[in-house]
């Protein structure tokens, strides 16, 4: 048992037995979808037909790494986190020095821009499906029309885009939140002596408001970084992974392996891959992040 | 080489006047205090001067030219913030270098005038550092080595040394002092703190609610204050006042009822007449302690200092405030006489204005430099 300078003691047996029922209810929740993945990607097992069973080696990771498909959903993957990200921190931050200016109406103009954060993925997919990137219905096709120009089938023509378009609708607002309150804890003496500096707007900008949300930026990449890489609403609700695989990510690759071609084992296997890739991304960003946030 | 002049100057916010109609000139290498209370608007008045806060109406000109409509950076001041307001994420160097890098100056040259200013405030060996890695003390001189390196014509200080703690704030008085010498600017300086004011101003503005009270030198505030407000805020402990009954009248003094006899203020009478209420002032340090003075007073409270003893004193409803050296043996609740000097007494009329004394005191027009030895520099 160790003591901490400030006389607490570190470890021990009481420590343990208090921390030890959370510890185990998480590790459990961890380890046994983690081991059910791992012991179905080995297995020989199609929903289909049940003859099919047994140990499998590395079949399903030999079968699904040889599989085009897998690369050009990776690729998808990392194209549609990468675009939202960018979009979203960009668009948010510029949003948030917009929405921190004095003008009237700007609570309510605050909470509209919030909003499309709370809808749901599969209405706010919904809604700009059918009501604005519809070739025939939607606001985009009339806005096209009324200045004579040829009307776009979004989901056909450019469907990655699209997806990209609708994701970053809805993560743009959690990047504006986040770093609108970042930017409201921003000294105005700080503001202000640049002023008498000589600062400008954009130098303003660029030398006090940036590194000021350089600590919540990193927060912002994290956390959506973390959820992107799982879409698959917008996606089911509105391409469907088509045409062809063209907006399919690894999410939604792993779907169509487990429930539309019935192969358990296949998909388990891809799921495994997406826990490496998605760890190696998190390894990169963590060590990133913690070095901003020790700063 | 800077002046500056106040021309009937006006803030308003949205209906409320926080500033009104101040007159006032700076004369060139002049060190100014702005002191009051805290809501008086001598930090608005700074930052009018400053550009950071727009005029609703009269002029401000420095070296006679109107600056009203220049903005903040082209006004030729630097500013010291009360909470220093470095850049978090710049070390020292890049803190002071900055309005030269906006300038576009070239790295060299910037690097120089960096510790040029470094040099001047001991800060040489600090300037890779970031400012979370500096004491307070530290902070406040790489403020004051960000406003040197733009050369400004006039310095403005708002608060600077509020956030520090007791010792440190004496010593960075001295150093402003000495800096003030050294760099032999025109420097404007808000503080609430009177010791501050006292100790580093040629000249010292007064103000309340948006006015200015008076304008002069510390010992012309402190031995002729133009009114009762001015009289209370300077000095500490603060001046006892109390309402006395006038007995005559005339151009050489005034005869005053006191409990224990009557006594002779030397102050032109005006048209103050027998009968006539008007407010006696005496600054604790002024009364003594004396078993026949005309007044008496039930010990309160004694706050022993060692060089000083300050006496709490009750009056029927009337309360003292007496200082007396360090040796004064009284008990609380002992009665105790006291006295005072009728020259150094106050008198104020009705609407707080004081009556003039007749000798104005010798210190009043006594220039600052006397008061210090030459810097090193010159004498080098």
């Amino acid at each position: 048992m160790r003591e901490r300078t400030s006389g607490r003691t570190v470890g021990g047996f009481r420590n343990l037995f208090l921390q030890g029922p959370a510890v185990t209810l998480l590790l459990l929740w961890m380890l046994v979808p983690l081991g059910m993945t791992l012991w179905f990607s080995f297995q020989r097992y199609n929903l289909i037909n049940p003859m099919i069973s047994g140990f499998a080696g590395w079949d399903n990771y030999t079968y699904l790494l040889t599989d085009p498909a897998l690369w050009t959903a990776m690729g998808n993957t990392l194209l549609l986190v990468g675009w939202v990200l960018a979009i979203s921190v960009i668009g948010g931050t510029l949003l948030a020095v917009l929405f921190q200016q004095e003008f009237f109406g700007r609570g309510i103009a605050r909470l509209l821009v919030i909003a499309p954060f709370f809808v749901m993925p599969t209405v706010g997919a919904l809604v700009w499906k059918n009501m604005l990137m519809h070739p025939v219905n939607g606001v985009f096709a009339w806005l096209s029309n009324l200045l004579g120009l040829p009307v776009i089938d979004w989901f056909s023509a450019m469907p990655l885009t699209s997806i990209i378009i609708i994701v970053a609708w809805q993560w743009m607002p959690f990047a504006l939140l986040i770093l609108l309150t970042a930017i409201q804890s921003l000294d105005d003496d700080q503001v202000e002596a640049a002023r008498m500096d000589g600062a400008g707007p954009l130098a303003i900008f660029w030398f006090i408001t940036l590194p000021h949300l350089k600590r919540a930026i990193s927060v912002v990449i994290m956390i959506e970084m973390i959820f992107l890489l799982t879409v698959f609403a917008e996606i089911f609700v509105t391409t469907s992974g088509g045409p062809g695989l063209a907006s399919t990510n690894l999410a939604y690759f792993i779907y169509i392996r487990a429930l539309l071609d019935f192969d358990v084992g296949g998909a388990s296997a891809g799921g495994v891959i997406a826990i490496i890739l998605a760890n190696i991304v998190a390894i990169f960003l963590v060590r990133t992040v913690a070095k901003n946030l020790e700063t | 080489m800077a002046t500056l002049q106040l021309n009937n100057i006006v803030k308003d916010f949205g209906g409320t006047q926080v500033i009104k109609g101040v007159d006032l000139e700076v004369k060139d290498r002049e060190f100014v205090v702005f002191v009051g209370p805290s809501g008086c608007g001598k930090s608005t008045l700074m930052r009018m001067i400053a550009g950071l806060e727009s005029t609703t109406s009269g002029d401000i000109s420095i070296d006679g030219q109107r600056i009203n409509d220049v903005g903040p950076a082209d006004r030729g001041l630097a500013m010291v913030f009360q909470s220093y307001a470095l850049y978090p994420h710049m070390s020292v160097e890049d803190n002071m270098g900055f309005s030269l890098r906006l300038a576009k100056v070239p790295r060299a040259e910037r690097r120089e005038k960096v510790l040029a200013a470094a040099r001047i405030l001991q800060l040489e060996e600090l300037l890779d550092r970031k400012p979370r890695a500096l004491s307070g003390g530290q902070r406040q001189r790489v403020a004051i080595g960000r406003a040197i390196v733009r050369n400004p014509s006039i310095f403005l200080f708002d608060e600077p040394l509020s956030n520090l703690d007791a010792a440190l704030r004496v010593q960075m008085r001295i150093e402003l002092a000495r800096l003030h010498e050294e760099l032999d600017a025109t420097m404007i300086y808000v503080t609430h703190d009177q010791i501050e004011a006292m100790t580093m101003a040629d000249k010292i503005v007064v103000l309340q609610g948006g006015v200015v009270e008076q304008i002069g030198s510390p010992m012309e505030l402190y031995h002729h204050p133009r009114n009762r407000f001015v009289a209370g805020f300077i000095g500490s402990p603060k001046m006892n006042f109390l309402d006395i009954e006038v007995r005559g009248a005339d151009a050489e003094g005034v005869d005053v009822a006191l409990p224990g006899g009557d006594c002779r203020v030397p102050v032109e009478g005006g048209d103050a007449k027998p009968g006539d209420t008007l407010t006696l002032g005496i600054r604790p340090e002024h009364l003594k302690l004396d078993d026949r003075g005309p007044l008496t007073g039930r010990i309160v409270v004694i706050e022993r200092l060692g060089g000083v003893t300050s006496l709490y004193l009750e009056h029927g409803d009337s309360e003292w405030i007496l200082v007396a050296d360090g040796d004064v043996a009284h008990r609380v609740h002992d009665e105790v006489r006291f006295s005072f000097d009728p020259a150094c007494a106050h008198l104020f009329k009705g609407d707080g204005t004081a009556l003039v004394h007749r000798h104005r005191h010798p210190l009043v027009d006594i220039d600052r430099k006397e008061n210090r030895a030459p810097s090193a520099s010159e004498g080098r």
